[in-house]
Formats: C-alpha cells, sequence, structure tokens
C-alpha cells in the first residue's frame, strides 16, 4: 500500500506548481473550527492552494471514502475509525497529531447546581450523553467503567453536536462533550472538569489519503497540521498535543 | 376514472425512468440485506423496541391528526377571503419544512425554556426527552398530509347535499356527521394513512427536538440512524422492515377503492 501510495504519489507530484491546485480534506465534525483556521493560513502560504473540506461523523467520513467520495486527506475523531479506513486500504500512514479530552458542560447558569460527575447519576436531572456506537460515547462509557458511576441520561444522542446543543438550549441540565466542544458554545454552556485519572483521551490521526491526485499538496497540508502552525491554532482550540511517542508515523 | 384517449407514446419512457428512480435505489437496499441474519437482526432487544415505539406514538399521532386536522380542514374549505388563503398556506408549512427546521421550532415551544414549555415545566409537566416529545413532533409534520387531503376533497364535493340537509330541518351537527363526513370518507381514510406514513418516518424533527433513548424516544428511524455507525448490517435490516411495515400501510389503503 505504501509503494502504492509513492508510484501515484510520483505519478502526480508535478502538480504542486500547479496555480489552481485544490485539496479535499475530510475531517471529523469536532475540528471544524480549527481546521478552517489552518487552512486559511495554509492557503496564504501556499498560493495558488485551495482548501475545500467535508466535515462529517468519522465513521460517516469512512463510509463515504469507502463509496468512493473524493479525498486527498482525511483526519477523524479517533483511532478506531481510522483503522477502520487503513484495513480497507485506503491510506497506508496516519500520525497522531492532537488529542481531546471529555468535560461536563452545563447551561450557563448551571440550573441544576451541577458540581461534578456524581450529580449525573441523579435520576430527578436532565442528563443527555452520545450514545456508545459513537466515538464520544464510547468515551462516556469509558469514563463511567473508570469512576464506577452509572449516569442515567435521557438521552443518548448520535452526534456530540446534539449533546451540545440541548445543553445550550437549556433542554438538558447536563451532558458529556469534548473540551475542544466548549469554545465552540462559549456564551451558553459552562464547563465542569472531569479528574483526570477517570477521563478518556482520545487520539486525533491525520493522513493523506492513497487516493489523492495531490500527495505533494496533500503533505503540505498534514505537514502544517502537525507542524507548529497547525498546534498553536489547535491548542487554542482547545486540544491536547499529540503524545510524544506516538506522534510518529505508523504504518 | 374512465380510460380516455390514448397517451402519447413518449409519455411512457420519461415515466418508466421516473418509476426506475424510485424502485431501484429500494432494489439496491435489498440487495444488501444479510438474509442468514435478517431475523436476529430485526429482532434484537433495542429494534423491538424501536418498532413498537414507532408503531405506538404513529397511531397516537394520527388521531390527534383526526381530532384537530378534521376541524381545520372543515373551515378551511369553508372559509373565503384573503386571511383564509394564508391561513391554508401556513397550514401546509410544515410540508416544505425541512424537519430539522421543525424540530427547532418545536424546541423554542414545547421546550423547557420555550414559549409554552416553561408553563408546563411550572405545573411539573415535562415534554422534553419524553414519548410525548416524539408525538408532536410526528403530529407537527404530519398533520398538513391530513389537512390537504380532506379539505382538497371537501371542495370538490361542494355544499349542495349539505344544503338540502340543512333545508330538510337537519342541525349543522347532524350535517356534519351524516353528509358531510361521509361523502369525503375516502379521503379522510387516504389522508389518515399518509399522515401515519409520515409520522413513521420522520426522523429529523424528533432527533433535534425529543432526543434518543432506547425505547423512549428512539423510533425506528433514529435506530436506524445509530446501528449505520457501527453495524450497517443491522440498519439495511431496519430499513427493509420500515420499508414493509410502509408498503403495508399503502396496502390496506389500497383495498379500500377510492383512497390514495
Amino acid at each position: 500500500m505504501v509503494a502504492a501510495a509513492l508510484v501515484l504519489g510520483s505519478m502526480t507530484g508535478c502538480s504542486s506548481g500547479d496555480p489552481d491546485a485544490q485539496i479535499t480534506v475530510l475531517a471529523a465534525s469536532s475540528l471544524r473550527a480549527p481546521f478552517a483556521q489552518i487552512a486559511e493560513e495554509f492557503q496564504r502560504d501556499n498560493p495558488g492552494t485551495t482548501v475545500r473540506f467535508n466535515f462529517a461523523g468519522s465513521s460517516d467520513l469512512v463510509a463515504q471514502l469507502q463509496q468512493g467520495a473524493p479525498g486527498d486527506v482525511l483526519a477523524t475523531a479517533d483511532e478506531p475509525t481510522m483503522a477502520m479506513a487503513t484495513a480497507e486500504g485506503l491510506t497506508a500512514s496516519p500520525t497522531v497529531f492532537a488529542t481531546n479530552t471529555m468535560t461536563i458542560v452545563v447551561p450557563i447558569d448551571n440550573p441544576a447546581g451541577v458540581t461534578g460527575l456524581p450529580d449525573l447519576t441523579d435520576p430527578e436531572l436532565n442528563v443527555v450523553v452520545c450514545a456508545e456506537q459513537v466515538p464520544c460515547g464510547a468515551a462516556t462509557t469509558r469514563i463511567e467503567a473508570a469512576s464506577g458511576l452509572e449516569i442515567q441520561a435521557d438521552s443518548e444522542e448520535t452526534s456530540v453536536t446534539d449533546v451540545l446543543n440541548k445543553v445550550a438550549t437549556g433542554e438538558a441540565d447536563a451532558g458529556i462533550v469534548y473540551v475542544s466542544d466548549v469554545a465552540t458554545q462559549a456564551g451558553s454552556v459552562t464547563a465542569i472538569d472531569i479528574a483526570d485519572d477517570v477521563n478518556s483521551t482520545n487520539e486525533y490521526p491525520i493522513t493523506v489519503l492513497a487516493a489523492s491526485n495531490d500527495q505533494q499538496a496533500a503533505s503540505a497540508f498534514v505537514q502544517t497540521v502537525t507542524g507548529p502552525q497547525g498546534q498553536r491554532i489547535l491548542t487554542q482550540a482547545g486540544f491536547g498535543p499529540a503524545p510524544t511517542a506516538s506522534s510518529e508515523n505508523r504504518s | 376514472m374512465t380510460p380516455g384517449p390514448p397517451l402519447p407514446r413518449w409519455v411512457y419512457a420519461p415515466a418508466l425512468l421516473g418509476a426506475a428512480f424510485i424502485l431501484a435505489p429500494l432494489g439496491a437496499m435489498i440487495t444488501r440485506v444479510d438474509w442468514n441474519d435478517f431475523l436476529a437482526l430485526i429482532t434484537s432487544d433495542s429494534s423491538i423496541a424501536a418498532l413498537l415505539l414507532s408503531l405506538r406514538t404513529s397511531t397516537v399521532a394520527t388521531i390527534l391528526c383526526l381530532l384537530a386536522g378534521i376541524p381545520l380542514a372543515l373551515v378551511l374549505s369553508r372559509g373565503r377571503g384573503r386571511a383564509m388563503n394564508l391561513g391554508r398556506s401556513m397550514v401546509l408549512l410544515p410540508l416544505v419544512l425541512p424537519p430539522v427546521v421543525a424540530g427547532i421550532a418545536l424546541l423554542y415551544t414545547f421546550g423547557r425554556r420555550g414559549l409554552l414549555g416553561a408553563s408546563f415545566e411550572a405545573f411539573g409537566i415535562q415534554i422534553a426527552f419524553s414519548t410525548t416529545a416524539v408525538v408532536l413532533a410526528q403530529t407537527f409534520v404530519a398533520m398538513p398530509f391530513l389537512v390537504i387531503s380532506l379539505e382538497g376533497a371537501l371542495r370538490t364535493v361542494g355544499t349542495r347535499y349539505e344544503n338540502v340537509a340543512a333545508t330538510l330541518g337537519a342541525g349543522p351537527t347532524t350535517v356534519l356527521r351524516r353528509v358531510t363526513l361521509p361523502s369525503v370518507a375516502p379521503a379522510l381514510a387516504s389522508g389518515a394513512v399518509l399522515a401515519f406514513a409520515r409520522a413513521l418516518g420522520e426522523f429529523g424533527a424528533t432527533i433535534t427536538f425529543a432526543g434518543s433513548l432506547q425505547g423512549v424516544t428512539r423510533t425506528l428511524p433514529l435506530e436506524i440512524y445509530l446501528q449505520r455507525e457501527t453495524d450497517p448490517d443491522a440498519a439495511v435490516a431496519l430499513s427493509l422492515l420500515l420499508v414493509v411495515v410502509a408498503v403495508a400501510v399503502i396496502g390496506l389503503a389500497r383495498r379500500h377503492p377510492g383512497t390514495l
């Protein structure tokens, strides 16, 4: 697969001088804000190259690629979904570029007076989490296991955006979302930390896709994300740095 | 309907294309069904809970549509003037609104901090994350189907027989019960079937407004959407189940001539 990617790359690598180069980046929904900003700086530094995005849930993105959706770069919200892409031969060597932990969010005025995880076991409260089938729900389940608490959820949403919106509109008294989500609704929600020893960390991998028509521009974008520029923007958005041991290429 | 003069021949080619366009995706889905595990997939706890919840909520939603939709159609069919025309257009809005917009609108009406929801909350009635929220979402999107179908029929039938009945001394309620409603019974039935089918398929407003919890708010379409994340085979099996239920509902209505 690496060889195939290299061959493809050498066939099309000359296009970096193309004044109208365009790359398509498929990225997890949680990356929307920082990636838009990274793309802006990337386009400024690489005149003539435009970046367009396809933001969706990670497993949706992999499913789209399997069905032949065009793409040059893939960034997912956890490693199991990226593993699906590698298993399908869509890519060879993902790199972890960021981490994300979970946090409790409550409406800005915290009507139920939530102070920490144990409050979420109160059946009287409206608590909303992600369903176990999606990455944010899997992380919530790991937190329950680590803390020994059983969260009494009133709704198990399919996306973290739905959890955040239900808290932001005051429908729910509390929810569990990614730390990086808080900034997107800063005016309407407050975060309440989950202790490090029970919290769950997702590692975000990124990779150039084997089917990319412009491997060079695609690698340049990946380098911007993993480089100091991208890392600064990701940190501002609430993401953690990639663990040093796993930030090397994996095949 | 009489057979009428023959259609121009060229009509048949695009007609065939249109039919194929509707049927091909359903056929393609059937080819992806994992028949070995089909029964196991559609009889899992979560699937059964979703199916029963869907049937229950859609039935209640259809009853609510009938209770409010029949009077609404009656008033609209008799109404004259610009205000009534405007009202007629407004009632049909949920037909053209994206369901997610319907969900947001319902949230700001019946949600805890919504226009009416806040008062309900004061009385200890909570709609958020309850089965009631699912029924409200379904009723909202399904009612126009009943109203449009019934109102059209009422206008076509006209008021001749009703006038005769009134002249013979029948009171307004008797006229409505003995003359008006029987004359539009087929349209009433087909409108109810359409409303039920629309309620059964409701997804966007439910996921935006009601939430998703097994046995409480996770209807069959929401279960399909969730299963798709990890178990595409289960999603396909459940999709087929929903198609079968929809075909059964339409078939039931078709058995009575004149409906649909």
